[in-house]
């Protein structure tokens, strides 16, 4: 074992907080009952969903009424999205979205193409920002949705949420916004941003795997895609998932004094610190995504010379978690699609790694990473012959 | 995902490193793929008498660049020929279905060094013969 354990990979997942466990665990067996049951144990549990309900919804300024509980962050945008368009699908048959989705968009848009709807998908820059007059040029009569993410989840870049919903509600164009790496970590309200669908994940703000959110702005329908007994307004059927729904509001409050206690800008200035040492430490390393307008979490690098799964490797022999857009680590052959859609070159983008901070991250973890890191690439440059003659 | 024995050789890489006045290099695989591999050999007595390999890729490239440099060393030319990729993923016993392609890589680059080290002996007796 490492010396030291640091991880950094809270873009994949993050650890339920100790007080959010606690939250959850009377749910479990001792308040195990069924929120839908008519008697005492049925109405304990509905007060508690109705209780996490109101804090998920605080969060994001939304009314309680407005949130549907799901059983993932990629359910979620598959209810938006497929829910959504299966209901508009008579007023027009184009939808559009971004190069560079997460896959339960992507995807989700892959099937409404093969239901023989008409996909347009927005270019991104080299910082991975979607143009907003590209939208606006990209929406047509028959355009039913539009679909983008808050901040992406591979280089962070932090899109015009507000500015492209104010451009989707000027033409009569629904929107969605895949938020599970924003909801928690940037603060935002949705009515001031005038969105119409968000999806957001609780195991990316300290709460438990399993359970996801839409919001739905009052007045938008959607179809569902889980039928059954009706559960949350009917859009998402199956006996809801207590203990998990109980930790995404308790996880949800903690975002909440996350945001307002200066812990999120301390998460910030750590991201800069490492961005500023990887850069200057490293020859040939540059920050992928927007400069400024990025995740305060995350970090992320292309490293010349270099592949990113043989630096990964090393860096968890060394007790450190990260990741990487690689095909080695893709199981594919293909690097990330997001890396690609902002023109970096196949062999640029092998060499891509992330670094996602979390709330117990300290300066000393950064220093950890930091000198690792160095040593890593120099050992891994001394084997690489793309790196022969600069040796 | 890997075992112990192509970990190790990933941390620890044997034959590592550029070597100066080889008699043959091969280079195969294609940065824009994400796997570079670079073997170089010294050819003494018909047998391979040292190597060294250079390789930009994954785990698992860098691994079965170590295994087959070890794997050839001492051998005859026409024996290091006959090592095949699957010999490499047996020796690192096995690799990810995915990754098999970096032992095949390790068999190409044996035999890119050795076709080198033959077309460079080719050429120079041609040039002695055309001295004489």
């Amino acid at each position: 074992m490492a010396e030291r354990q640091v991880y950094m990979d809270h873009s994949a997942t993050t650890a339920v907080d100790r007080g959010v466990l606690e939250a959850m665990l009377p749910f479990f067996s001792e308040e195990y009952g069924n929120p839908n049951s008519l008697h005492a144990w049925g109405r304990r549990a509905r007060k508690a969903v109705n209780e996490a309900r109101e804090k998920v919804a605080a969060l994001i300024g939304a009314d309680a009424s407005e949130v549907i509980f799901t059983g993932a962050g990629s359910e979620a945008d598959n209810l938006a999205i497929k829910g959504s368009t299966s209901l508009r699908k008579d007023k027009g048959r184009h939808v559009i979205t971004t190069a560079i989705e997460h896959h339960a968009v992507m995807d989700a848009f892959g099937w409404l193409d093969k239901q023989g709807f008409d996909v347009t998908v927005l270019p991104v820059d080299d910082k991975a920002m979607v143009s907003v007059a590209d939208l606006e040029k990209a929406i047509r009569p028959e355009t039913i949705l539009f679909s983008m993410m808050f901040a992406n989840n591979e280089v962070g870049t932090i899109q015009p949420v507000a500015e492209a919903a104010k451009v989707c509600r000027d033409r009569g164009v629904l929107f969605h916004v895949d938020g599970v790496q924003a909801a928690g970590h940037v603060p935002f309200n949705v009515r001031d941003l005038g969105v119409d669908m968000l999806t957001m994940s609780a195991h990316k703000m300290y709460g438990p795997k399993g359970v996801g959110a839409l919001y739905l702005r009052k007045g938008v329908k959607v179809e569902p895609i889980v039928h059954g007994g009706g559960q949350e307004r009917g859009l998402r059927s199956g006996t809801e998932n207590t203990a998990g729904i109980v930790g995404f509001g308790a996880a949800a409050e903690l975002a909440v004094k996350r945001l307002a206690d200066g812990s999120v800008d301390e998460e910030a200035r750590l991201r800069d610190l490492l961005i500023k040492k990887v850069t200057s430490s490293i020859e040939e390393a540059f920050l992928t995504g927007h400069p400024t307008r990025r995740l305060p979490f995350l970090a992320s690098f292309c490293i010349g010379s270099l592949e990113g799964e043989s630096m990964l490797l090393r860096l968890d022999a060394a007790g450190i978690g990260a990741s990487s857009g690689s095909a080695c680590t893709s199981g594919s052959l293909e690097p990330s699609h997001v890396l690609l859609a902002m023109g970096l070159a196949h062999e640029v983008a092998h060499g891509s790694l992330r670094f996602s901070l979390g709330k117990d991250t300290t300066e000393e973890d950064i220093v950890y990473v930091a000198e690792n890191l160095e040593r890593i690439v120099a050992d891994l440059r001394a084997l690489s012959p793309l790196w022969k003659t600069r040796g | 995902m890997y075992t112990e024995k192509v970990m190790e050789l990933f941390m620890n890489p044997k034959n590592a490193g550029r070597m100066e006045d080889p008699d043959g290099v091969g280079e195969v695989g294609n940065p824009r793929c994400g796997d570079i591999m670079k073997i170089y050999i010294k050819v003494k007595d018909d047998r391979i008498a040292d190597i060294s390999f250079e390789t930009f890729g994954c785990a698992s490239a860098i691994a079965s660049s170590s295994m087959v440099t070890e794997m050839v060393k001492g051998l005859t030319l026409d024996e290091a020929l006959a090592i095949s990729n699957r010999d490499v993923v047996n020796a690192l016993g096995g690799l990810p279905p995915q990754k098999v392609h970096c032992s095949l890589l390790a068999e190409e680059g044996i035999q890119a060094a050795i076709e080198d080290y033959r077309a460079k002996q080719k050429a120079k007796a041609g040039a002695a013969v055309s001295k004489s």
